[in-house]
């Protein structure tokens, strides 16, 4: 094993060749805020929430997929990155149609908390409101597309740990947007096996149990979290 | 010294925000105590002065009237607070833009959903005219400070309103201050 020692926010570490500078905060007690990424999944930096400063580059990285290297000198709290978090979280506000009161996930919600984490009272960015649907096909589950940040978490799941890859991204721009099966109804999907690690993932209340009413909406995080580590510490019970 | 001149307007909302208000109960004696309420939908006054200190402003901007007031408001005060969701994301009124324009919506409603002489409503300088896309009210007009929640629970507006009365900077951090719903 190679170790590579580097400085975050002053602080030395060591950590293993290869390592993500997210890891290797968390490893130095460091927390950086995220979004899309999800313990146990692959990282794609879709969020852009764990912007990093480098020493000595004068592009924003992000720490979720980028590697440490000897040397390195991040810093993750500036008043640069804490301002362009906010505009981040605006922007996911202003792009979608995110109306907390109304929601199944409010008071839960991964989106909620890092507004309030990054100071947010209000989005200076225009809100778009686009036209979005809703499929509630699916017997047990619906998604709620005005509330999706395409952080892709749930085709993340889906695809690397339940293996049906039942979701998928289609379009891009404005127009992206998730889709279940070829572009069919969720509930016509027939790779869906209703096991509800979508449901776990989305960080929002995009995607949800049927029946549940505002602010109703639980999630157990820890399901997914012990699915993903159950295999490497040989826990199944047969 | 002279009281300080609070107003509260409402626009497209629910009036959840000031039900909220009312909330403060006895505090509300310690704040008449320190301020002039000059105009507001719980006061009977039908024209909004000129040189009021502090407005809260509840609901989104969603027809002629509410872009009128705000901009008086707007014009007559020095400190224009957005109060609640709706003043500030524009929140469930704005559910209607995605459908495009103020048409659509009537159409449903007065027409599609109509039972009997089903009409849109037609009255000049009586029901003032849906604008085509609900908007915020830092969108329209500058605001000075944002108190959000559906509705900002009482006790977060009384934390507001003590620290707008001894003239601190208007930043809310934390959850129990800064929650959106």
């Amino acid at each position: 094993m190679s170790v590579r020692t580097l400085r975050i926010n002053g602080i030395d570490v060591a950590v293993e060749s290869g390592t993500s500078i997210l890891a290797a905060a968390k490893q130095a007690g460091i927390t950086i805020p995220t979004l899309c990424h999800l313990d146990g999944v692959s990282d794609v930096g879709a969020c852009r929430l764990c912007l990093v400063e480098i020493q000595g580059s004068n592009k924003l990285l992000p720490a979720c997929v980028t590697e440490v290297a000897e040397g390195m000198d991040i810093q993750t709290e500036t008043p640069k990155l804490q301002e362009y978090r906010r505009m981040t979280v605006e922007l996911l506000f202003s792009e979608g149609n995110h109306v907390c009161a109304v929601c199944v996930a409010n008071g839960n919600c991964e989106l909620q908390d890092m507004a309030i984490a990054v100071g947010m009272d209000h989005t200076r960015f225009p809100y778009r409101f686009p036209d979005r649907d809703l499929d509630v096909s699916h017997p047990q589950f619906g998604i709620d597309h005005n509330r999706c940040i395409f952080c892709t978490r749930c085709m993340r799941v889906c695809d690397e740990i339940e293996g049906a890859h039942v979701w998928d991204v289609a379009q891009r721009g404005a127009a992206v947007r998730m889709i279940t099966g070829l572009n069919q109804p969720w509930g016509e999907v027939e790779a869906c096996t209703s096991c509800g690690k979508c449901v776990e993932a989305c960080p929002t209340g995009a995607i949800f149990r049927q029946g549940s009413t505002v602010a109703e909406m639980q999630r157990d995080r820890s399901t997914l979290e012990f699915l993903v580590t159950a295999r490497e510490k040989k826990e199944w019970t047969r | 010294m002279d009281k300080i001149k609070l107003a509260t307007i409402w626009l497209g909302g629910c009036s959840g925000c000031h039900m909220s208000f009312l909330d403060l109960d006895e505090w509300l004696f310690d704040l008449a105590a320190q301020v002039d309420l000059v105009f507001s939908p719980i006061a009977d006054i039908k024209t909004y002065p000129e040189g009021v200190d502090i407005c809260l402003v509840e609901g989104s901007i969603a027809n002629e009237d509410n872009l009128e007031l705000v901009r008086q408001a707007r014009a007559r005060t020095k400190v224009l607070i957005s109060f609640g969701d709706c003043a500030v994301t524009a929140n469930v009124p704005a559910m209607r833009n995605p459908l495009g324009s103020a048409k659509p919506v009537l159409e449903r409603c007065y027409l599609e959903l109509g039972d009997v002489q089903t009409q849109i409503p037609h009255e000049p300088g009586i029901v003032p005219p849906l604008l085509d896309r609900v908007r915020p009210v830092h969108e329209l007009v500058p605001v000075d400070a944002y108190l959000p929640g559906c509705p900002p629970p009482a006790d977060r507006i009384r934390t507001f309103l003590e620290m707008a009365l001894r003239g601190e900077p208007l930043h809310l951090k934390g959850r129990e201050m800064l929650k959106f719903g």
